[in-house]
């Protein structure tokens, strides 16, 4: 009976053993997958902050205007000026004919006055 | 345990048989019975002892030991906890009131030397002079052959720069990494960023130090890792000041101005949504402070917040707003303006010697710039008065704009405020501010009659400042600057829509030996749209400005300024999302005529 709490002991010592030796080389995989991870991160960020940085660049009002008026044969855009600017209430149609009540009984020239 | 009795009966039946007495033993009984107690308790205390002091022992070997291991060890990140709040990068970006970029990091090399290991000093030199042309290969050379071990060759480098030194192929030729600021709008708003430069500079890694503007009035809050990168938010409008300055360059050169300058200012908030100065730089590539003539010639100069000139008639608003404050006028109420008048030795006199007296309403005494009009009510305020009303608007005191220019450029006055700084600080002589103060001054009066505080950080909202004037003088002073536009001396500021109200003002210059130029002006326009509710204010300032178009110069803002204004806020205005307001349609109308 003895024995064989012996072996069985002696087993399972090299049973965790293994589990340890295992688990320490793990570890170690999974630290060096982050430090691979944390660089390429690291990396990806400066590239990112390289493309904001260039994107900002491209995008300057300056070279936009030139690009605006190299192209401006196909684009034909101007500044927006406060007449493209409004509601549509604000739009002046023009005036339906029924709208303008003229009662004419004398030989006078008519002259209207449209806004 | 057997315990030994004190009286054992054969030693006490023997003392008795011999006559002794028996308490004898029992006393020497006790006394061993104490002794062994006692030699017992010591044991146990003295084990107790050591055991702590093992314990003690120990404890202060780990502590000790840990900090000696700390102290010794190379310091290294948690590599197996996630990254929190990394450091993206040395310092934060700064963006304008919609995120957009204008300053940024970039990452670069800088280029150094270590003559010891180099193969070839003299290909190397040659090379490295061929590559940059602003190098020099005999100083190259000399420098390579020296004494010495290490020497900076350039500071920043392109990436094809690299490449052609990597082609030279000397060992002695090394890049250190470096982080540089970039600017990608260029000259855009150079005078509020400012510009930033290396501080100590290390072989892996260099400080990047803000040396002018924004840059350096946050230096600490850009650089401060606790923020994670989080940009710095202006207040400017990329969009706006990019027409603001589009604008007031082609102004500038059709006025034939030395210089100008625009504040554009949200008025409730005091928010800078557009600040140009011209001439200016960029500042990728700073110039170096002129370090002859004058300053104020040098692009560098921020005519907006620095310029401190008299600003003329534009302080008139002023004067009348706190003479209908303290209740002394009324819009309506007809004041003295009989030009010229004499005061002691000094003649006020109006524009081009007019007399647009005898009597003048206060509202025509904007309109049509009475020098006299305003002088008269300035002696009924009095010089106490109006020095404290200038000074809760700000024009005593630096503006607190966050610039590190801004608290240089206090304003100039007497500081004997007498009778005559009164009359002629009425109408803007004898004061000299910058057009910074000029906007938030305007802002102040003319959004309701609360102070704002003039800020270049973008704010979500802002609690109302004190009360400088009711609301009844604030509105009756922005109908004055309406009828200016309407039917005074800034007809040229008509932009259909949007209510344009202002002041115009033209000062002479100082000469620097003491009196004026004849011929030299500063022309400034200070403007509310729309005037009935009013959104922003824009200062518009030229300096020596003159429209040539006529047989004779002209050179009053009315001429100068206010068409360049106009232009502005025609541009800007839809920009900021201001709708035109459009009057009402009639009905048609048809009128009968006779031929």
């Amino acid at each position: 009976m003895k024995s064989v709490l012996y072996v069985l002991s002696a087993m399972a010592v090299m049973g965790l053993a293994f589990w340890a030796y295992n688990e320490n080389y793990q570890t170690q995989q999974a630290l060096k997958e982050v430090d691979r991870l944390q660089r390429d991160i690291g990396e990806r960020r400066e590239a990112l902050a390289v493309l904001r940085a260039e994107w900002a660049y491209l995008n300057r009002p300056e070279r936009l205007n030139d690009l605006v008026n190299m192209n401006f044969e196909r684009l034909s855009l101007l500044p927006l000026t406060p007449e493209q600017f409004g509601r549509v209430d604000q739009l002046s149609y023009p005036v339906a004919p029924e709208a303008v009540t003229l009662e004419i009984d004398n030989s006078v020239a008519v002259q209207g006055d449209q806004p | 345990m057997i315990r030994t009795p004190l009286r054992p009966l054969a030693r006490i039946l023997r003392a008795r048989e011999t006559g002794e007495n028996p308490d004898a033993i029992e006393a020497e009984n006790l006394r061993l019975r104490h002794e062994e107690m006692r030699d017992k308790s010591r044991f146990q205390a003295e084990g107790r002892l050591l055991v702590l002091s093992v314990f003690f022992f120990c404890a202060f070997a780990l502590v000790g030991a840990r900090m000696g291991l700390l102290a010794a060890s190379e310091a290294e990140e948690p590599r197996a906890r996630a990254t929190g709040a990394a450091i993206l990068a040395q310092r934060a970006d700064i963006t304008d009131r919609n995120g957009r970029i204008l300053a940024t990091n970039l990452f670069t090399n800088s280029l150094y030397a270590q003559p010891p290991i180099m193969v070839d000093k003299a290909r190397a030199a040659r090379e490295l002079a061929r590559i940059f042309p602003e190098l020099d290969e005999k100083e190259l050379l000399e420098d390579f052959s020296g004494s010495r071990k290490f020497l900076w060759i350039r500071k920043k480098l392109s990436p094809e720069q690299k490449q052609a030194v990597h082609d030279i192929g000397d060992p002695g030729l090394l890049f250190g990494p470096r982080e540089m600021r970039l600017y990608p709008n260029g000259k855009l708003a150079a005078h509020i960023l400012g510009g930033a430069s290396f501080g100590r500079e290390g072989v892996h890694s260099a400080e990047v130090i803000g040396v002018a503007g924004v840059e350096k009035a946050f230096d600490d809050f850009l650089r401060d890792p606790a923020n994670g990168g989080r940009p710095l938010e202006l207040s400017i409008d990329l969009s706006v000041q990019t027409a603001v300055r589009q604008v007031l360059y082609g102004g500038m050169k059709l006025m034939n101005a030395k210089g100008a300058a625009a504040v554009l200012m949200n008025i409730h908030t005091g928010e800078i949504v557009a600040m140009v100065s011209l001439p200016d730089f960029d500042p990728n590539d700073r110039p170096t402070p002129a370090l002859t003539g004058d300053p104020a010639d040098s692009p560098l100069f921020n005519r907006a917040v620095q310029g401190v000139y008299e600003l003329g008639s534009t302080f008139k608003i002023f004067t009348t707003a706190q003479s209908m404050e303290l209740g002394l006028t009324k819009a309506n109420t007809m004041v003295d303006a009989d030009a010229p008048m004499k005061w002691g030795r000094f003649t006020i006199r109006e524009f081009d010697n007019k007399n647009y007296g005898p009597k003048l309403s206060v509202t025509d005494v904007i309109v049509h710039s009475s020098n006299v009009g305003t002088a008269r009510m300035a002696m009924e305020i009095g010089g106490v008065r109006q020095k404290e009303f200038l000074r809760t608007l700000g024009f005593l005191e630096p503006t607190p704009v966050e610039l590190v220019e801004a608290p240089g450029a206090k304003p100039i006055y007497h500081s004997n405020w007498s009778e005559i700084t009164t009359i002629t600080a009425s109408y803007g002589h004898g004061i000299a501010a910058s057009p910074l103060h000029l906007a938030a001054g305007y802002s102040s009066l003319l959004n309701g009659g609360t102070l704002v505080k003039p800020t270049l950080l973008r704010h979500d909202s802002v609690a109302l400042g004190p009360r400088v004037v009711s609301r009844e003088v604030s509105t009756a002073s922005r109908d004055m600057l309406r009828q200016v536009v309407t039917r005074g001396t800034a007809s040229f500021g008509r932009v259909p829509g949007y209510e344009v109200g202002g002041k115009t003002g033209t000062a002479n210059k100082p000469k620097h030996t003491g009196g004026y130029y004849e011929d030299k002006n500063i022309n400034t326009f200070a403007a509310i749209f729309p005037s009935s509710d009013p959104e922003y204010t824009l200062i518009i300032s030229m300096d020596e400005a003159s429209d040539n178009s006529s047989d004779k110069p002209r050179r009053t803002a009315g001429w100068t300024a206010v068409p360049v204004a106009a232009e502005v806020i025609r541009r800007v205005a839809p920009l900021l999302g201001l709708r035109p307001i459009i009057e009402e349609i009639k009905a048609p109308e048809v009128t009968l005529t006779s031929n």
